[in-house]
């Protein structure tokens, strides 16, 4: 078993606030992710078992959503919007400043798995531009030194 | 930085004010008492009856009249009714649901009681969407206080009506804010788009009956029950009654956000409130309601912001997310962040769709690099063309909309790029 007791208590929890059992998939898949840092393939047969579904099911609803993985991932995500009104307000350039801070283009690691480096959609946060979101926090009205600064305060 | 609008009204005034964000602090601004009202003194006819005197409609975009879509839930059936508020907020350049819930939880939740109560809904799910992590933290303390104050639950409020709040957290899929993709992700599934009819009011969450609103249209509604239909009207036109809180970015010197009046001119909006361009710019285009909606150049800013003059401009309000671009940007390069991100965001059941997103960021693209020819305007335009009006959802409207946008007054850029094979705009926003 990797699903934790805890794990699965919280998904049991869940699982009762729904007229489905299948409603809380996404909850599940959240708690699972948390304390797992991604879905694993032992992961979605357990979760498959719970939920009375094949893992195939469970597997097309990962993939199906950016924000859950299926793999092994980097201590951090770094996200940087470069959706137009972020872009307007010079995120490419701070995206590029950011790659080359951290020697890394968009999409890659960094080679000690500290860091994961990706661009993003707007993140509602179009006023405060541009911004980037560190794991579940957004940083707003940022620039190339404050970003840095961020970036090399993350362990 | 505190995130609160600049200019507030009814929805808004209290932003400024943590306290606000608590149910002690909600209730001492009088929060709670509509509610109360409704679900003790009102029967559930009174309180449909009032929203559609109001002419609310939805702030999620379609514009839909609120008290007419409560009016479509069966009345009398076995089976429990639901309520969902969509709280999906993705819409590039939208960003007011964000602040409403970190700054006015109770507001909407209060929304949500009152409409629970006029349609009979057993339970309403709040669908999050992921990145929203403090708002939907607000949204989750607020529900959490609501219950402990009896608000919510058993005979919520001291009345005979049971009412229960479930948040979900979305998991990063634009599509989810399309109602039916809504659903089917708060399923447990892919969020696709589901085939209408049936519409939600027959065919909703978990197959039940169900009603989706905005979280904006949901925080209208406590003010409405107390301060009446009539008051409501008295705010924005004729057609299009109360306020709304646009969000303004781009190139301006004061973005951010601005609760007022429908029918406010957009120049008023975009120079006034937001202090126009940076010093020695011009405005050349402003697209006015999300990603979604086709732009406006700068010589129709004096259109009312209200759907009734937006269509007559071949535009919509849509969720009131301002982007406006001064004259260095390049239009092409607008086009291909919006071609990129439609693209991408595509669930692709549909043909049209997904063949259609790609094809229009392909020419985009090939425009961009200066590798286009002059027969590629035609073909973006017979692209979008046919992804209009032939799909599950609207998402592929919503995709070729601004590409036509583009092309109807900004053309020449498209020419320029294309004569001069690379981007004519050396000032631009880099890509
Ligand atoms: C592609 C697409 C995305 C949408 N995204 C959202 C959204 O993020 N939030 C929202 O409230 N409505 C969104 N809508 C509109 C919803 O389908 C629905 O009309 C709305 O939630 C109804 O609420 P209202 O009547 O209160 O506006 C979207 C529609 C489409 C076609
Ligand atoms: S129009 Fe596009 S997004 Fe909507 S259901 Fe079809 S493929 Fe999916
Ligand atoms: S475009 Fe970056 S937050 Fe909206």
């Amino acid at each position: 078993m990797v699903i934790s007791a805890k794990t699965r208590s919280g998904i049991d929890a869940e699982i009762a606030r729904y007229p489905v059992k299948r409603g809380a998939m996404l909850p599940a898949l959240h708690l699972v992710q948390k304390q797992l840092g991604h879905i694993s393939p032992d992961a979605t047969r357990e979760l498959a078992e719970i939920f009375e579904l094949r893992p195939a099911q469970v597997m097309e609803v990962v993939s199906f959503y950016n924000m859950f993985y299926d793999t092994p991932q980097p201590r951090h995500h770094v996200y940087v919007c470069t959706n137009l009104p972020c872009s307007l307000r010079g995120a490419r350039m701070l995206l590029k400043q950011v790659e080359s801070h951290l020697g890394i283009a968009a999409g890659e690691a960094t080679a000690d798995g500290r860091i994961g480096l990706g661009h993003e959609e707007c993140l509602g946060a179009c006023a405060y531009a541009p911004m980037m979101r560190v794991d579940g926090t957004y940083h707003e009205d940022l620039d190339a030194e404050k970003a840095k600064r961020i970036l090399d305060s993350l362990d | 930085m505190l995130l609160v609008p600049y200019v507030t009204g009814h929805l808004s005034e209290h932003f400024g004010d943590d306290s606000y964000g608590t149910l002690k602090g909600y209730e001492r601004l009088g929060g709670y008492q509509a509610a109360r009202r409704a679900l003790t003194k009102m029967s559930p006819d009174e309180v449909i009856e009032v929203v559609k005197d109001s002419g609310l409609q939805g702030r999620g975009g379609a514009g839909f009249p609120t008290g007419v879509k409560w009016g479509f839930m069966p009345k009398n059936t076995d089976q429990p009714k639901y309520l969902v508020c969509n709280a999906d907020e993705s819409e590039p350049g939208s960003f007011k649901d964000r602040i409403l819930m970190e700054r006015g939880p109770h507001a909407v939740l209060e929304g949500i009681l009152i409409a629970a109560w006029a349609m009979g809904a057993r339970t309403t799910f709040i669908y999050i969407r992921g990145e929203y992590g403090f708002p939907a933290d607000q949204m989750e303390r607020a529900v959490a206080e609501a219950y402990a104050a009896g608000y919510l639950g058993a005979r919520a409020m001291k009345s005979r009506f049971d009412h229960d709040v479930v948040i979900q957290r979305g998991a990063g899929a634009y599509i989810c804010g399309e109602e039916t993709g809504l659903l089917e992700s708060l399923e447990g599934k892919k969020g696709q788009p589901r085939k209408k009819p049936p519409f939600p009011a027959q065919y909703g969450a978990f197959g039940m009956p169900t009603t989706v609103n905005n979280v904006e249209t949901f925080a209208h509604v406590p003010h409405i029950l107390a301060r009446g239909a009539e008051w409501f009207r008295s705010l924005g036109t004729e057609k299009s009654p109360g306020t709304t809180i646009f969000g303004v970015s781009g190139h301006v010197t004061r973005p951010g956000l601005y609760e007022l009046p429908l029918g406010t001119p957009l120049r008023e909006i975009v120079y006034e409130h937001a202090g126009g361009p940076p010093e020695g710019r011009t405005v050349k285009g402003v697209i006015p309601g999300g990603m979604s909606m086709p732009i406006l150049p700068a010589d129709q800013l004096d259109v009312p912001m209200a759907n009734e003059f937006l269509r007559e401009r071949k535009t919509m309000l849509g969720t009131g997310g301002i982007m406006v671009m001064d004259d260095t940007t390049c239009m092409v390069r607008v086009a291909s962040v919006v071609t990129y991100f439609f693209r991408d965001e595509s669930c692709g059941q549909c043909t049209q769709c997904r063949e259609g997103t790609g094809w229009l960021d392909k020419i985009v693209n090939r425009i961009e690099r200066g590798a286009g020819v002059p027969e590629d305007l035609e073909t973006l335009l017979d692209v979008a063309g046919k992804m209009e009006g032939q799909t599950i959802c609207a998402f592929a409207d919503a995709a070729a909309w601004p590409v036509q946008g583009l092309l109807r007054h900004f053309r020449g850029d498209f020419e320029e790029h294309i004569r001069r094979k690379k981007c004519p705009f050396s000032g631009s926003f880099e890509l």
